[in-house]
């Protein structure tokens, strides 16, 4: 998807568009609307009555629906081929890339059925990608040019790449269906690396199971409450480079604390990808799947039901 | 920065409407971005004031309603207004909060002229 405009021609500079946008429009003096109706007053939002060359429509479309459904669409074509989709956001320079390969290497002798793959999100160069393929993983790299973030499009794309270039037994033909699930020798696991940036990803959904967050100790231990969506959206914190927390400082307690302020269901976990520290606690939250997380989430949900339901009951019979 | 490509959905939505619907112009455009959606709402409006010229966006008033941050506090049951995640329960002071509004991000509704 074009990152300027939306529209999903894949042209970057905008002059360069082909798809038509429609004609100028006269500018707002010549507006034969009375300038002091409020929008979003009364009967105006749906109906003004006696203007006929003017209407209103209703729309209430969330902004980011184009990407939604894309969204959808991969999370149904994960399913469909037993993959996990992880999405690693983080800053620039926290050990993503690090900690991915020293990941694929430790799973290649603890679970060597399972297939894993990577995208690489950058604004330029393939440099992670390749550290990803010195490791025999399957990579592909997407460039977003100026872009902050990948979206849904992109990563559906780079999906398919990863189907067309990497040792996949069958072809799909034009149109890709899913009668029957087809594994690829079992359950898959798709980590997608994010552009480093600790904002912009937040609010894409690109059909992941769940958003990792990774804060390293050389950062600020208040990152979490300086960038709060993300802690908000994210399902795990990994604390990386703990070997380096003698030379640094950074308090843990207070970091783990401000993440628990800002989302306390954020499951933690603290490692070093260099070391190996800490690293078997990740390979087993990640072999269990974040659909474990997910249910015991579920069950803390219907504690906290039942609970309303009791107060809701306390409260008739008072009434 | 990701603002950019919101205002892109912005205008994605407003001429997939213009199709469905055949207008000509647009007049006015409401949104609504929750004070919790992640949205910088100067940088979205400047973001679609770069964008308008040469689409339907020219010339059109937009306005931006910024719904309140909403959470249930666990600790004292009830609904708490939050200006920013991270927050405490302005009445009792626990972070134990589920929100529960201000995270819109959506095209409200629109006046057009067909002539």
């Amino acid at each position: 998807m074009c990152v300027v405009c939306g529209c999903s021609e894949h042209v970057t500079p905008h002059q360069e568009h082909a798809h038509a946008h429609a004609p100028e429009a006269d500018p707002v003096a010549k507006n034969p609307i009375n300038g002091d109706l409020h929008f979003g007053a009364g009967a105006a939002r749906v109906s003004v009555p006696g203007m006929s060359q003017a209407r209103a429509i209703k729309i209430e479309t969330d902004i980011l629906d184009a990407n939604n459904r894309v969204a959808q669409q991969n999370r149904a074509h994960f399913e469909a081929h037993g993959v996990t989709a992880l999405n690693l956001v983080s800053s620039p320079g926290s050990g993503k890339t690090t900690l991915l390969c020293a990941t694929i290497e430790a799973l290649k002798a603890r679970a060597p059925d399972l297939h894993v793959a990577v995208i690489e999100g950058d604004q330029q160069t393939s440099f992670d990608a390749d550290r990803i393929r010195a490791t025999g993983a399957p990579a592909v790299q997407v460039n977003t040019g100026k872009g902050c973030h990948l979206d849904a499009p992109m990563v559906a794309e780079a999906f398919a790449q990863l189907h067309s270039h990497h040792d996949h037994p069958h072809d799909h033909g034009g149109d890709h269906l899913h009668h029957d699930r087809h594994h690829h020798g079992g359950h898959g696991l798709l980590f997608i690396e994010n552009v480093g940036n600790l904002v912009c990803p937040a609010v894409w959904d690109l059909g992941e199971a769940a958003k990792v967050a990774i804060l390293s100790v050389t950062e600020g231990e208040d990152k979490p409450l300086k960038y709060p969506d993300m802690f908000a959206a994210a399902q795990l914190m990994i604390l990386n480079k703990i070997d380096l927390l003698p030379h640094v400082r950074f308090d843990v307690a207070r970091c783990i604390a401000l993440a628990r302020q800002v989302n306390p269901n954020i499951e933690i976990l603290q490692l070093s990808a260099t070391t190996g520290e800490g690293m078997e606690a990740w390979l087993a939250w990640l072999l269990a799947g974040p659909g474990v997380a997910r249910a015991a989430r579920s069950q803390n949900v219907d504690v906290l039901k039942r609970r309303i339901a009791e107060l809701e009951a306390q409260l008739a019979a008072r009434g | 920065m990701h603002e950019a490509s919101l205002a892109g959905g912005v205008l994605q939505v407003v001429e997939d409407t213009a199709r469905r619907e055949g207008f000509s112009r647009l007049l006015e455009l409401r949104l609504e971005a929750g004070a919790l959606a992640g949205v910088d709402v100067r940088a979205l409006r400047f973001a679609l004031e770069c964008l308008a010229p040469g689409t339907l966006l020219e010339g059109a008033r937009i306005e931006i309603e910024e719904p309140t941050g909403l959470a249930w506090c666990l600790a004292c049951s009830q609904t708490v207004t939050v200006r920013q995640r991270g927050d405490a329960c302005p009445a009792c002071g626990s972070y134990q909060l589920q929100v529960t509004g201000g995270m819109e991000l959506r095209v409200l509704d629109m006046r057009v002229s067909d002539d």
